[in-house]
């Protein structure tokens, strides 16, 4: 088990440095940093300008050493113009000596965002709290509700329920959350059907959530995800319902009803929890077209905004949260799948 | 402005698509009459989702086909006055804007037409190239395992690890076309299809050298003509070329697919390696290629047949989404995430140019979802 654990690990933090390096060099390409002296400096450099500037400002090092320097594992740029020694670990107006080394993501410093002049990891921590309220409403509505379409079609298979909830399920995993989305806002807030019920934004939930402002967000997500979910608790509790203890429990008298909660609830809930967690990085695609929907300026929204006015430092802070969340689910489903299942033994 | 009403909208609907319906009468007539010999395709036609589904997709396939039979303006064309107006208003010099006017006044049923065009010119197209990037490298880490397997999954986990969106936002921008990025991302890629089918001729035929030459001299020249229009833009003749948006979109869209296919084909071609006849072809002395591509990969094809039909759709998906957040598509393009990205800023107010292509892109998905899950039913059955 140790030696599995030793390995799982390795491989995960061997992925992530390969991940990032990848995040970095593609943010870091020659076009995305001339814009990005353009856009800090002055829109009408010139192309020697912009050279000297990129230059003045760490930017022209081999690109492993930055990434080095991003990382917190290489010693921060310096330069002097004018007798002022400015770098990358000197705030303004400290003084070189004060200041330390090294800095980087490993040391707690993420960069300073362009866009919305601010550390990058106070602008993630907010955000990211944001749409961590989203995600749990949205676990809170699509996880049991899931489970229960999954075991109610599957606990009978080939029954008249069965094909509805299986018709249903097959139907949410072809809606899309832009689909689904631009439906529901049409049909509950639009004025052209006039029932209103919800609101079409959820910008007003950041400060107080609501039923009205926050539960069509919410719904959209969970739609998409459900029925995949769904689908698999199915198969999985229809391949249980046909094992020969079902049939002794069933042959000992026991009710329909106590078979089913009783004896396959628990062994056909193994394969849907590793579905589950590899729903996470699912769910972030839905997060960001979601909260750009519905303008909620979480953390999809901060990767949009950031994406979209090429601001390095704050998109390469969201890929780090984005690659970390995707291979800690990886992680815990694989663990939790050897945990909760006692045929698979790890030598 | 003068408006028709619901039922008349649906009424002229209807007859506007009469070339899909006759194309759709006549495929359904001739293969319920074959059914019973056409294998798994014909029986299909016993469960009636499967049914439902394949008309779903055939519909939207000969709407792409017969669009310029279908449109009744062009999809670009403007007209200032119907500007957001309601389905069925009545345009200036008397035509009708079956499913109203966008926000710059185009007619929202022409795009739609079009779009499903642009959409299944690419889906296809990209989930084909997926599964031979997916297939060359999957049956080799399967057959043969060790370090070879280990390497490729670590990569194929590598990409499946990435957020799709940020590898698009990534991927998808202008500032990368300059780099040349993804000509070379597009130059690896492509190559795939032809290496696939010179390994699958020379494996069979290499005992007839006259044949083997025949097909793989072929291969190798129709094969490297296209790829070097599609990949590099170097087609001495011009017929192979790709718009560089296009070629973005294009192989974004395969490289994001590629390691689940590759993790499919890998799985399978594990467990049907273990099989009797597998090794019976080893003690005949074939070669690992003949094995893989000619004894294992047919025996694999009912997941792969079913895989092949949930991706087109989550191609299609996938290809709204890049629409949506308008990544490497012109404004002005018809396909359906980009008419949903427009239509959604004034979506209380007129929510027609949004629902419109939603609805179209969810019916498509929908029937290819619905056609898998009867394939594998069907193919359960044998």
């Amino acid at each position: 088990m140790l030696n599995f654990l030793v390995r799982r690990i390795l491989t995960m933090l061997a992925t992530a440095l390969v991940l990032t390096f990848m995040v970095f060099w593609l943010t870091n390409l020659p076009p995305n940093l001339e814009k990005l002296a353009k856009s800090e400096g002055n829109a009408r450099m010139t192309d020697a300008e912009v050279t000297s500037w990129l230059e003045r400002n760490g930017h022209a090092q081999p690109l492993l050493k930055r990434y080095g320097e991003w990382l917190g594992v290489a010693p921060g740029w310096t330069s002097e113009r004018g007798g002022v020694v400015s770098g990358r670990c000197i705030p303004r107006g400290a003084s070189p000596g004060d200041s330390a080394r090294f800095c980087g993501v490993l040391q707690g410093y993420w960069g300073q965002s362009t866009v919305f002049k601010a550390p990058v990891s106070e602008i993630i921590a907010t955000r990211l709290s944001l749409t961590g309220i989203l995600m749990f409403w949205v676990m809170v509505l699509m996880v049991p509700s899931a489970l229960l379409i999954g075991v109610l079609a599957g606990m009978r298979e080939g029954s008249k329920l069965d094909r509805v909830l299986s018709t249903a399920s097959i139907a949410t995993t072809a809606t899309p959350e832009y689909v689904s989305g631009v439906i529901l806002i049409a049909v509950f807030s639009s004025s052209m059907v006039g029932l209103k019920w919800f609101k079409g934004t959820a910008t007003s939930a950041m400060e107080g959530i609501s039923f009205e402002n926050f539960f069509l967000p919410v719904l959209t997500i969970a739609l998409y995800g459900m029925g995949y979910i769904a689908r698999m608790t199915r198969a999985s509790m229809s391949e249980v319902m046909t094992a020969q203890y079902i049939r002794t429990a069933r042959l000992k008298g026991a009710s329909f009803g106590r078979v089913v909660m009783r004896h396959a609830l628990r062994n056909a809930l193994i394969a849907p929890f590793t579905v589950i967690m590899l729903q996470f990085p699912w769910l972030l695609n839905g997060v960001v077209i979601v909260e750009t929907l519905f303008n909620f300026k979480g953390f999809g929204w901060t990767l949009v905004q950031a994406a979209g006015n090429n601001d390095i430092q704050l998109l390469l802070g969201c890929s780090v949260v984005a690659v970390a969340v995707v291979l800690v689910t990886q992680a815990i489903s694989d663990l939790g799948y050897v945990l909760l299942n006692p045929r698979i033994r790890v030598p | 402005m003068a408006e028709l009403g619901w039922p008349a909208i649906f009424l002229r609907l209807a007859l506007q698509f009469w070339p899909v319906w006759l194309a759709l009468l006549v495929v359904f007539a001739v293969s319920l009459r074959t059914r019973r010999r056409s294998g798994l395709y014909g029986r299909l036609f016993d469960s009636p989702l499967g049914m439902v589904g394949f008309g779903l997709v055939m519909f939207w396939v000969f709407t792409a086909l017969c669009a310029d039979l279908l449109l009744m303006f062009d999809p670009l064309g403007q007209i200032a006055q119907m500007k957001n107006k309601v389905p069925g208003t009545i345009t200036p010099d008397g035509a009708v804007y079956l499913l109203g006017g966008d926000n710059l006044g185009r007619d929202v049923f022409s795009r739609m037409v079009m779009g499903a065009r642009r959409v299944l010119a690419i889906a296809p197209a990209a989930t084909v190239f997926a599964f031979m990037v997916g297939v060359t490298l999957g049956l080799p880490a399967g057959y043969r395992g060790g370090r070879l397997d280990a390497g490729l999954s670590f990569i194929a986990n590598l990409v499946l690890a990435f957020p799709v969106i940020l590898l698009f936002y990534l991927l998808v921008t202008p500032e990368i076309r300059a780099t040349g990025l993804p000509a070379a991302l597009a130059a690896v890629l492509f190559l795939f299809p032809v290496l696939f089918f010179t390994l699958l001729w020379n494996s069979r035929f290499f005992t007839r050298p006259a044949k083997r030459n025949l097909y793989v001299g072929l291969t190798l020249a129709l094969g490297l003509w296209a790829w070097s229009g599609l990949a590099f833009n170097a087609d001495p003749l011009g017929v192979w070329s790709m718009q560089p948006n296009m070629l973005n979109v294009f192989v974004s869209v395969v490289f994001v697919n590629a390691p689940t296919v590759f993790r499919i084909v890998r799985s399978l071609v594990m467990d049907i390696k273990t099989r009797d006849y597998v090794a019976a072809a080893q003690t005949r002395g074939e070669g690992p290629w003949y094995i893989m591509l000619w004894e294992i990969l047919p025996n694999a094809r009912g997941p792969l047949i079913v895989d092949f039909c949930l991706r087109i759709g989550y191609t299609t998906i996938l290809l709204g989404t890049l629409g949506f957040f308008g990544l490497g598509v012109s404004p002005e393009s018809p396909d359906w995430g980009s008419t949903i990205n427009a239509g959604r800023r004034l979506l209380t107010i007129a929510p027609h140019p949004a629902i419109v292509p939603a609805l179209a892109l969810l019916s498509l998905v929908l029937g290819l979802n619905l056609l898998a899950d009867a394939l594998r039913e069907q193919s359960l059955k044998d």
